[in-house]
């Protein structure tokens, strides 16, 4: 077992240092490669071809639910992945309520681009609907002010209380949107959002059912938000965020003005969750009181921590398994020919990987949080000392 | 895209050779299949599925399918599962969406598709006013329902009456048109939300306001342990709900004692009462009687079976079938002949209202048009 | 207003009797947080187990939602018997928690975040688990205690359920906060929360002290369960969630690691919840409770009494 351990660790570490030691050339080509590859993921016949040399025994794509919309589904999930992981993994700041910029986002893009939104049928604050694309500006700028606004009484509060506070924030957002009466439309919610602009040569609109024009965009809004933060983290805004998570008190005391830089970071992640909200809307046109769900926040922080907080890479890959797994676990149900239902003691249960995805997700969680605890793809800085602290003395343990 | 993509064997004039026809088309079946609110949908899936294993026994050179879409009855899902169903090329109709929640989000993404549907139970009255073609359905809305419920209410002579619901699209439309018939009787109403488990604050307001009477709109899964809460708080009034708690789950998650006396109101005769051999069958096949709904979805499958058998592949030319489609439903007896709005014939509809008598439901009458 | 005015005595007793339920949830969670720094997030999904523990034990004697009443006797007797076993079931199920995710992070000194990913993988296990075992339906709860009520004096009126639920949860509540103060084990308790590595170097077994407190907030759930069943009169896969939220928060409310504050929180928010809700109305109910929270929060953030259970006033 060790000797696997070593082997992989070594196998991981010459990779390493031949991509350090590649010219830069070498290294963009490689790059590029690799971001052609996933724009071409989603078309059919490439990604059919991408099952492993068993034959057809375990395919990596998805059987149950089209292969686009999977990928854009993590891509959604991975932009707010992305936008969580300055909060949290960046700042430290345990924010337990971030879903709540991703459907200010939403509900943003919903209100003002449907025409079935009551701002123009009951209200009539505004003659016609906005298209898509004017209202994204908005929905961002309206997700970093509830940011803004949500860091300002509450990012006094530390650690733990900090969470529970944006859990009680998160949860009063659902409660007022879920009444009908008001302009959410409680459950029932605002149809026929907008879609992004574009139409094919034929006149058809490009953003319709079809998910891949969706994913692609998505990917753009990716790779752009990907430089953005790369370089927003090596700034002197990066290091203050990283000398707050690692000690706020000696920040503090060095001079850091911890206050606004946390509320840099908590805008910031909303923006970027907003801007993941206004995309998704257009891609579904349907909001309704349940994108609020609590247990949408917890699967993002989850994801963040699965992959790997402080660690950009880590993020995406968090935000990539957390959708990924559960539908391909789908998948492999049919592949296998596995039986849905069976039944026990005259009671007949279903049993297909479908019911019983997030059961297996779950235990995922655990087992990787057992055997790898700084994520997946870990913070350099992170992962050092979390080995530091394994090491540390525990009496009685 | 559409359906023609797929239907490129299609050669001859329609039905003229078997050897033209397109085969493994699919009927899409779209609803709450599992969940709490199951009970109202299944019944419907299950008739579905006999009609579809009657038709290919007669056409085994050619069969058709069910596609299930189970939407566990929430708004937010349908739409997802209603862009798979028009990207689906072999999907050419689809039966349901079972519910008016469902519908008004999945309704948008099949006009689009022009993928024709036929709803065995969404019964908000607004859904035909939307302008789509392609929305058909088959059984009476809510301006029939609401009023009949209220007239049977009327019929208790309650002094006052408490209005709830769940503010889903068909309960808060059902409540809507219960209230507005009722006029002056109804002395308070209050809301609920979906999933809702803790009713005593709703049930401290029902008991203080000395209602005799209460309507219910919305589905079994609030509804059940709201009945069972307001039993327990002594409420000895009557309870009155709509084809939403018209299922078996209402009588046996809220259980004999305190369901005794529910009244559910349907749009629907009682599907034992069906006609021909459609209770036989079933009870042959399921082992057990047909629940609510499933009359009415065995005849709209065998509709769009019947325009898969005379050559019809392509969802335009199903659309066009069901706009001039007039003839009795085999088993509900009732007449299928649309408006252009997509509504059955107002003066068809016969609103039943349902007793829940020694743990079952029964009937009680049918409800005079006022 | 005047429904607050008017329905004041129904609106506190029913504020009392939930505010029983979430207390003893919140009991779970505020000594696993004590203890270990850890926010519990399976606890909710133990609770849910604990309610179909009780259905399962009531209808191993034939009783499910359309049987009749039993006799007041019986009926007692079967709510003991469904107490015991929905208490023995959720403790095993708190215990078996920490052994398979709990412990083994705790061995390898992981960071608190780790713990926080692990308690929502514990989470979706239990109640996935429950989800697909019971095919996602809903079970309705046989009737158990007569629905008249008993004691009317003025305007109060108490219901037998009501009755035996504030009793209840007054006697798992003081044994608790006896064992805690009095005995040796409790002794652990306090001396672990206040400093593991010094208890441990004072003979104090840390492990095994972790697993009765598992064990105790898993009895408390499971007491909340048979009583929640029985109000509610209805169980579902999902329902821990909500009522779990609102018990954290109530442990948050009175002092997070305080168990008298927990018990405090928990009775607080019942009624807060009960009398916003008159004044504002029935669907914001779950909001004023938020709302009193984070009001609170604000301007008092370690709680109603204060972190402490290490000291000696817990």
């Amino acid at each position: 077992m060790t000797d696997l351990r070593t082997r992989w660790r070594d196998f991981r570490h010459g990779v390493s240092q031949r991509w350090d030691r590649m010219p830069k050339a070498s290294r963009i080509g490689v790059i590029v490669v690799f971001v052609v590859f996933l724009y071409a993921l989603p078309n059919k016949g490439f990604y059919e071809y991408l099952g492993l040399p068993l034959g057809e025994y375990i395919p990596l794509y998805t059987t149950r639910n089209d292969m686009a919309t999977v990928l854009f589904q993590c891509g959604y999930y991975i932009l707010l992945a992305l936008g969580l992981n300055i909060v949290v993994g960046y700042a430290g700041l345990l924010d337990l309520g971030f879903f709540g910029f991703f459907a200010v986002g939403a509900y943003t893009v919903a209100t003002l681009t449907s025409p079935r939104s009551k701002v123009f049928t009951e209200y009539n604050w505004l003659e016609s609907p906005w298209p898509w694309l004017v209202a994204l500006p908005l929905a961002i700028a309206l997700s970093l002010l509830a940011g803004v606004i949500l860091g300002f009484p509450v990012l006094r509060l530390r650690g733990d209380y900090l969470a529970i506070v944006t859990l009680g924030f998160a949860e009063m957002i659902r409660i007022v949107a879920q009444q009908n009466d008001w302009i959410f439309n409680g459950d029932r919610g605002i149809p026929n959002i907008g879609r992004p602009p574009g139409t094919n040569s034929d006149g058809s609109p490009i953003f319709q059912f079809d998910a891949k024009p969706y994913y692609w965009l998505i990917l753009t809004v990716i790779i752009g938000m990907v430089f953005l933060i790369r370089n927003l983290v090596r700034s002197r805004v990066g290091r203050a965020w990283i000398a707050i998570r690692e000690d706020e008190d000696a920040a503090e005391l060095m001079g850091v003005p911890t206050y606004k830089f946390k509320i840099w970071a908590f805008a910031m992640g909303a923006g970027i969750g907003g801007f993941s909200g206004a995309l998704w809307a257009g891609q579904i046109g349907f909001v309704n009181a349940s994108t609020f769900k609590l247990e949408q926040s917890i699967l993002v922080l989850a994801a963040v921590l699965l992959g790997g907080a402080g660690n950009i890479y880590g993020a995406i890959l968090g935000g990539f398994l957390v959708i990924y797994v559960p539908e391909w676990l789908r998948s492999v149900g049919d592949v296998f020919g596995l039986p849905e239902q069976v039944r026990i003691a005259g009671e007949l249960y279903d049993i297909s990987a479908t019911n019983l995805r997030y059961l297996f997700f779950g235990i995922i969680l655990i087992v990787v949080m057992i055997f790898r605890p700084q994520g997946l793809l870990p913070n350099r800085r992170r992962a050092a000392e979390l080995k530091d602290r394994e090491k540390e003395a525990m009496v009685g343990a | 895209m559409g359906g023609a993509a797929a239907c490129k064997q299609d050669e001859g004039g329609s039905g003229s050779s078997d050897a033209s026809k397109v085969c493994d088309l699919k009927i899409g079946f779209f609803g709450a299949l599992s969940g709490a609110d199951a009970g109202l949908v299944t019944p419907g899936k299950q008739a579905a599925d006999m009609a579809v294993k009657q038709y290919n026994a007669e056409h085994a050179d050619c069969k058709v399918s069910i596609q299930a879409y189970d939407s566990q009855g929430k708004p937010e899902l349908a739409g997802g599962l209603a862009t798979s169903a028009v990207n689906d090329a072999k999907v050419v109709g689809i039966v349901g969406p079972a519910f008016s929640g469902e519908t008004e989000t999945a309704a948008p993404t099949f006009q689009q598709a022009g993928l024709p549907v036929i709803t065995q139970s969404a019964t908000r009255p607004s859904l035909s006013e939307q302008g789509w073609q392609i929305f058909h359905r088959g059984v009476g809305n809510d301006f029939s329902q609401g009023p009949a419920a209220a007239s049977y209410i009327k019929g208790l002579n309650p002094a006052k009456v408490f209005v709830v619901d769940d503010q889903s699209a068909y309960g808060a439309g059902l409540a809507d048109e219960v209230k507005k018939a009722l006029g002056p009787l109804v002395s308070a109403s209050d809301k609920a939300t979906d999933n809702q488990q803790d009713f005593s604050a709703i049930v401290t307001k029902v008991t203080a306001s000395g209602a005799s009477a209460l309507f219910y709109g919305g589905y079994t899964e609030e509804a059940s342990p709201f009945l069972k809460q307001l039993r327990a708080a002594g409420y000895k009034g009557a309870f009155v709900g709509g084809d939403g708690i018209y299922d078996a789950n209402m009588l046996s998650v809220t259980g004999k004692a305190d369901v005794e006396g529910a009244v559910a109101t349907c749009p629907c005769a009682p599907a034992t009462a069906a006609k021909g051999t459609f209770v036989q069958d079933f009870q042959a096949e399921y082992n057990a009687a047909p629940g609510v709904y499933a009359d009415v979805a065995y005849d709209l499958t065998k509709i769009f079976l019947e325009a898969i058998g005379e050559g019809k592949s392509t969802r335009a030319d199903i659309q066009a079938f069901l706009t001039s489609y007039n003839k009795p439903g085999a088993a509900s007896g009732v007449t299928y002949k649309w408006t252009d709005k997509g509504e059955l014939d107002p003066s068809q509809v016969r609103v039943w209202a349902y007793v829940a008598k020694d743990g079952a439901w029964a009937p009680d009458k049918e409800i005079p048009k006022a | 207003m005047n429904e607050l005015i008017n329905g004041f005595p129904v609106l506190t007793v029913t504020g009392l009797t939930q505010g029983a339920i979430y207390a003893l949830i919140a009991l779970g969670y505020t000594l696993v947080y004590g203890v270990l720094r850890l926010i519990n997030f399976a606890h909710s999904d133990v609770f849910m187990i604990g309610t179909f523990g009780a259905i399962w034990t009531w209808s191993a004697f034939g009783l499910d939602a359309s049987s009749a009443r039993p006799s007041l006797g019986e009926a007692l007797g079967l709510i003991v018997l469904a107490i015991v076993v929905a208490a023995l079931l959720c403790g095993f199920f708190a215990m078996l928690v920490e052994i398979t995710a709990y412990r083994p992070l705790r061995a390898r000194n992981a960071p608190p975040l780790a713990f926080l990913i692990t308690a929502i993988g514990a989470s979706f296990v239990l109640s996935e688990g429950m989800g697909a075992f019971t095919n996602r339906r809903q079970f309705g709860v046989p009737a158990m205690l007569p629905t008249e009520p008993v004691v009317t004096l003025g305007g109060w009126s108490l219901t037998p359920l009501q009755i035996s639920t504030l009793a209840v949860a007054v006697i798992a509540m003081v044994s608790l906060d006896w064992f805690v103060q009095r005995t040796r084990f409790g002794r652990g308790i306090r001396a672990v929360a206040q400093d593991a590595n010094t208890a441990a170097l004072m003979g104090v077994n840390k492990n095994r002290v972790i697993l009765l407190v598992f064990l105790i907030g898993g009895l408390m759930a499971g007491v909340a369960a048979v009583m929640s069943d029985m109000k509610a009169a209805s169980t579902r896969f999902n329902v821990g969630f909500l009522i779990g939220l609102k018990a954290f928060a109530a442990a948050v409310l009175g002092g997070i690691g305080n168990l008298r504050g927990a018990a405090l929180g928990g009775i607080l928010l019942g009624l807060v919840e009960n009398y916003g809700s008159a004044v504002f109305g029935t669907n914001f109910r779950d909001f004023i409770g938020f709302l009193v929270l984070i009001l609170l929060l604000m301007f008092r953030p370690t709680g109603l009494l204060g972190e402490s259970l290490g000291r000696a006033r817990a």
